[in-house]
């Protein structure tokens, strides 16, 4: 049955496809239908290979009755965020300037997906160059959160949490810059993790801040995310920055999903004011059940957290502003004339494509950038931040000191209306508090559902982090957790979400 | 706009330029690495290439490429920076120099800003009497090469007046070491010789590390000049106080000859326009060869803003002073010392020796000598009909097209007594004219000594016969009259016999010998 | 300008109001950013990573060309530059 496969979690696919009950093929097949059906409202996916898809699917089931030992997820689907190259398939990074361009080369991780023999579904929708939280800023329209369709999803990534929320893949691949990837998750009640800086490759991802940017992964539960993380992560040559190291027991650590004598931090300066009470009571419920399993809670306090939007904010838009400066329509990308001149300068034609192709946000944060970077103002903004950085890793090791886990809510609120935040992008900014301190040290971050908040009934996350390269802390406190909660809940918090409308005629084909 | 349709700026002679003011010059100098791959990336960067077919994802610049450093450029970077006698980072990292434009294809540089890898060295550098001048060196950092333009519809193939250019990508991402100057003060009149024997100087070095071609007409070594000009000073000692004045930055500098020129006009330039009482443009200018004048180019501000930050794909490079010991210890000997051994090995005296220096013919002679030449073959064809070709076109002797195999095998020739040295002249400007190696051009000209004593016996009797007095007069012993015979045998030989062996000859048969 | 991004006079309007706040809330990480603090650039303690001088494949000249908005002679066709390098 075609919602029985969509259903299952990865890892139960994994187990029935290695069993021979389904084949890759059916498997594959019951998301495209599930794509089909929903996507019409839930808007996730940009690009849809399903030829792609089906082949990799095909040569998976051929490979297997041949007897041929695969990997462990070859066979199921997977949805990749269009932040991602992925050779022969458009990639946009959601933003008009890269309508229709075709990458020459795959990224890395996407190379390693297909090595596992993961059928590619398509790209999945997000902030244009993830430069947002709520995926309202993509020249593509907004996605839709399944649990109500008039809320945002999250952002930068949320295609990826909306696609996986909603059945339409088990699993997706996400990126996260300053909480991407967790704060989607949060509002779509589905996990998402952050790697530890430099523990999954970046090569191939459309660089938003480079010193940021980590790519990880999206799914419906604690030990999906673990199975995707050990296939995407690891040591790569191409990428400078990544940590030549293997990748860390995370899969090993959500089985064990033991927290006896863990000590979970408290952070003082995430989760206070300003953090809707359904999200402040829900988190306090998970930390109480990780002291019911044996965990023991102690308080910590970082204070220069309180300056990490502001570092963030100087931060992101310089690496971004120059990022983002190759897009200048001479290799690649929408060219557009300025109006009304004659044999217009080279000059004038990337002024004019720039404008044409990039969206407010994103014009916003490269003059920002621009600024900040500027000679008479570098120490005062971008060098200053950089110092911020500093401290924040400072007090990240002193809280590590006394934490294993430092945990918080990972958004101060649920998912808001789409068109809510959207002219007033401080209080946009504000989404991301409490996930941006965990980008600017490099630390790893997770997020899982906690529960639904009594004055909307819509999902809130608790966010988990760890100290750097401790990846597997996340994935054994974290699955410990979801453990307790499903056995609270009855069942996986997603199956307290509305049953989408299904649509026979299938979603509009968008550029 | 081409120079012939604009009014030449005024000048000031030389000579008086000097009684009012002291030069001071910057010189920067891009040298083009001679890697295997890029600076980032595994392309290739032999020259000649079809477009655009040694480019991948990161030199172009795609959306998600990212920079892995080339360790072997890091390693031409810090021997270059020993050669220099400079320090070596022990800690330093790239930046991003931010700006756009179309050969840059992510409209930034990845090059170093404030942490270069190679930093207070010198050069000293051997002037034409003889006497030595210390550049100091400031830096010397790391960087990649931009892509290269084709201007189109232009006049000259110039960027002015083209209506669209044509962009190649296989030189994106080379690696270039830039070499900058402190401040050059001091030189005062020499200012033109000093900046040139610094290039040369630079260039020998750089070629007797192997790190690159260093061939300025091919690119692999670039000048940019710099030159600003502030009142010469009552008492010299007090020349250091006065302000420095402001600077021209000169490109399109392509020879050893031009810097030379580049510096004494730029000179010759600011003094006119101080002397009107204006000031001189911060501003880039253009150097012309063939008119021997320098044109604007852009206003350059101090504050052309490229925004540097530290380059967060990359993570700082921190060279182990081990690995430096192990490089220092790979460094050719030291270029005063290796003239002194060359001279010694070659039997130069002092002046042949630095005239050999002033023309840039020591590496010439070199391989010349390695290939089987003489050393004063080798010295006779550099300096002589060489020197003499080059300075008629105005080109450096290295940018000849004369390979020093070719001058070695003509000075073979010679000396097996194959060819006469006017014979030899004359295959040489085969090879100049492009028709093929000395021994192919001799061969095809049908150019061959006659050592056959018997024609030349006959030719020899011949002449005799039909000069008797002079005839004569030889065997009286006036031994210097031979020459008028010797003339006319060479002519009745059509040039193709040894004199010298027709001059023995001609007096044993006259029993003068 | 420097961001090269042709914007509408109503666009700047709008955006020089918006960067003015924002930038008002950040300006105050130059309270805590003080002389003894040093700037983190790189997350991770790395240094010396390097990749050894050994070609690898490139692009062909038709992969590089491929997304070209114009293209001529292998090469891509650029407007008229104004600004002289």
């Amino acid at each position: 049955m075609t919602s029985d496969i969509t259903r299952a979690s990865a890892a139960e696919l994994a187990d029935r496809l290695f069993r021979k009950e389904i084949s890759a093929v059916e498997a594959t097949q019951a998301h495209l239908d599930r794509i089909d059906a929903v996507d019409g409202s839930v808007r996730a996916f940009l690009h849809i290979d399903a030829e792609g898809a089906l082949a990799t699917a095909r040569s998976i089931d051929q490979r297997r009755m041949a007897g041929e030992e695969l990997h462990i997820l070859a066979g199921v689907p997977i949805a990749v965020k269009d932040i991602a190259t992925t050779k022969g398939l458009p990639t946009t990074a959601g933003s008009r300037i890269l309508q229709g361009w075709i990458p020459p080369y795959d990224a890395t991780i996407v190379t390693k997906l297909k090595a596992a023999g993961m059928p590619i579904l398509g790209k999945t929708n997000m902030d244009e160059f993830a430069m947002g939280s709520s995926t309202e800023h993509s020249a593509y329209g907004p996605t839709h959160n399944p649990w109500d369709l008039q809320r945002i999803p999250g952002g930068s990534g949320g295609g990826s949490s909306a696609a996986v929320a909603s059945y339409q893949a088990p699993l997706a691949i996400g990126t996260d810059t300053g909480g991407s990837i967790r704060q989607p998750a949060a509002v779509t009640g589905t996990v998402g993790c952050k790697p530890t800086y430099g523990g999954v490759s970046r090569y191939g991802l459309i660089a938003l801040a480079s010193s940021l940017d980590q790519a990880g992964p999206v799914s419906r539960t604690v030990l999906d995310a673990a199975m995707l993380h050990s296939v995407i992560g690891g040591y790569d040559p191409m990428d400078s920055t990544s940590i030549d190291a293997p990748v860390p027991p995370v899969l090993e650590a959500a089985r064990r999903a033991d927290v006896k004598g863990m000590r979970i931090g408290v952070v003082k300066q995430l989760g206070g004011d300003g953090y809707q009470p359904g999200v402040r009571a829900r988190f306090e419920e998970s930390v109480q059940l990780l002291v019911d399993q044996g965990a023991e809670v102690v308080e910590v306090s970082c204070p220069s957290f309180d300056y990490a939007l502001a570092a963030y904010y100087l931060i992101l838009p310089s690496e971004a502003s120059s990022n983002l400066a190759k897009f200048d329509a001479m290799r690649y990308g929408l060219r557009v004339l300025p109006e009304g001149v004659d044999d217009p300068s080279a000059e004038q034609v990337m002024a004019a494509s720039r404008d044409a192709g990039f969206g407010d946000e994103v014009k916003r944060r490269i003059i920002l950038g621009t600024y900040a970077l500027s000679s008479g103002y570098y120490d005062a903004y971008y060098g200053s931040a950089q110092k911020v950085r500093t401290l924040i890793s400072r007090d990240f090791a002193a809280a590590f000191e006394k934490a294993d886990v430092l945990v918080s809510p990972t958004t101060p609120t649920t998912a808001f209306k789409i068109g809510e935040k959207i002219n007033d992008p401080l209080a946009m900014y504000l989404n991301d508090i409490a996930t941006i301190p965990a980008n600017l040290s490099g630390i790893p971050g997770i997020s899982l559902p906690s529960g639904l908040a009594d004055e909307d009934g819509l999902p809130t996350g608790i966010q988990i982090l760890a100290p750097a390269t401790k990846d597997e802390r996340l994935y054994g406190v974290g699955a410990a957790l979801e453990a307790a909660l499903v056995r609270r809940w009855g069942g996986p918090l997603l199956a307290k979400a509305p049953e989408l409308s299904t649509t026979a005629t299938g979603r509009e084909v968008r550029a | 706009m081409s120079t012939a349709t604009r009014a030449p700026e005024p000048v000031v002679d030389y000579g008086e330029v000097l009684k009012k003011y002291d030069p001071v010059m910057g010189l920067e100098v891009h040298v083009e690495l001679n890697t295997v791959t890029k600076m980032f990336c595994g392309c290739a960067t032999g020259f000649g290439a079809e477009p655009n077919t040694q480019v991948c994802p990161v030199c172009l610049g795609l959306p998600g490429a990212l920079p892995v450093v080339n360790v072997a450029a890091v390693e031409s970077a810090i021997r270059i920076g020993l050669a220099l006698n400079c320090e070596i980072a022990s800690w330093c990292r790239f930046a991003r120099k931010n700006y756009f434009y179309p050969d840059m294809p992510k409209n930034f540089q990845t090059s170093q800003y404030d942490e270069p890898i190679d930093f207070n060295g010198y050069l000293d550098v051997e002037l034409g009497d003889g006497s030595r001048f210390r550049v100091e060196i400031e830096r010397a950092h790391m960087e990649e090469d931009t892509g290269k333009s084709l201007h189109i519809g232009g006049a000259t193939g110039r960027i002015h007046g083209a209506d669209h250019s044509l962009v190649d990508y296989n030189r994106a991402g080379i690696p270039l070491v830039e070499i900058v100057t402190r401040p050059i003060v001091g030189a005062g009149a020499r200012a033109p010789e000093v900046a040139k024997a610094y290039v040369a100087a630079l260039r020998d070095l750089l070629k007797a590390l192997k790190v690159s071609d260093v061939r300025m007409e091919q690119g692999s070594l670039r000048c940019d000049v710099n030159l600003s000009l502030r009142p010469k000073a009552d008492d010299a000692g007090a020349q250091d106080d006065v302000p420095l004045g402001t600077r021209t930055e000169t490109k399109n500098v392509n020879s050893l000859r031009s810097v030379e020129r580049a510096v004494r006009f730029e000179m010759t330039r600011h003094a006119a326009v101080l002397n009107s009482g204006a000031s001189i443009l911060q501003e880039t200018r253009h150097w012309h060869e063939d008119t021997g004048v320098t044109t604007s180019g852009r206003v350059k501000s101090d504050a052309d803003d490229y925004r540097y930050f530290p380059e967060p794909d990359l993570v700082p490079v921190a060279p182990t002073r081990e690995r430096v010991e192990e490089l220092r210890a790979t460094m050719p000997e030291p270029p005063s010392e290796r003239r002194r051994r060359l001279q010694n090995d070659w039997g130069y005296s002092d002046m042949e020796m630095r005239d050999v220096m002033n023309a840039g013919a020591v590496l010439l002679i070199e391989e010349s000598v390695a290939a089987g030449a003489t050393p004063a073959g080798a010295r006779k064809w550099w300096m002589g009909e060489l020197a003499r070709l080059a300075s008629v076109e105005g080109r450096d002797l290295a940018d000849f097209g004369v390979t020093a195999i070719y001058v070695a095998e003509l000075d073979a020739m010679v000396a097996a007594g194959r060819l006469n040295d006017s014979m030899a002249r004359q295959v040489l400007d085969g090879v100049l004219a492009g028709e093929g190696s000395p021994v192919a051009v001799a061969d095809a000209r049908g150019l061959q000594l006659v050592s056959d004593d018997g024609a030349l016996s006959a030719a020899v009797d011949a002449v005799i016969a039909a000069n008797p007095d002079v005839a004569d007069k030889v065997r009286e012993g006036k031994v210097q009259a031979a020459g008028a015979l010797i003339g006319q045998v060479m002519k009745e030989m059509k040039g193709q016999a040894d004199a010298a062996k027709a001059r023995e000859l001609i007096l044993e048969k006259l029993g003068a010998s | 300008m420097l961001a090269r991004i042709d914007l509408s006079d109503a666009e700047l309007d709008k955006m020089s109001g918006e960067l003015a706040i924002i930038l008002q809330s950040v300006a105050r990480v130059s309270e805590l950013a003080t002389d003894d603090v040093p700037p983190t650039s790189h997350p991770l303690p790395l240094t010396n990573v390097t990749r050894p001088d050994v070609v690898r494949p490139s692009l062909s000249a038709e992969e590089v060309l491929a997304a070209a908005p114009a293209s001529e002679q292998q090469r891509f066709s650029v407007p008229r530059i104004l600004d002289e390098d």
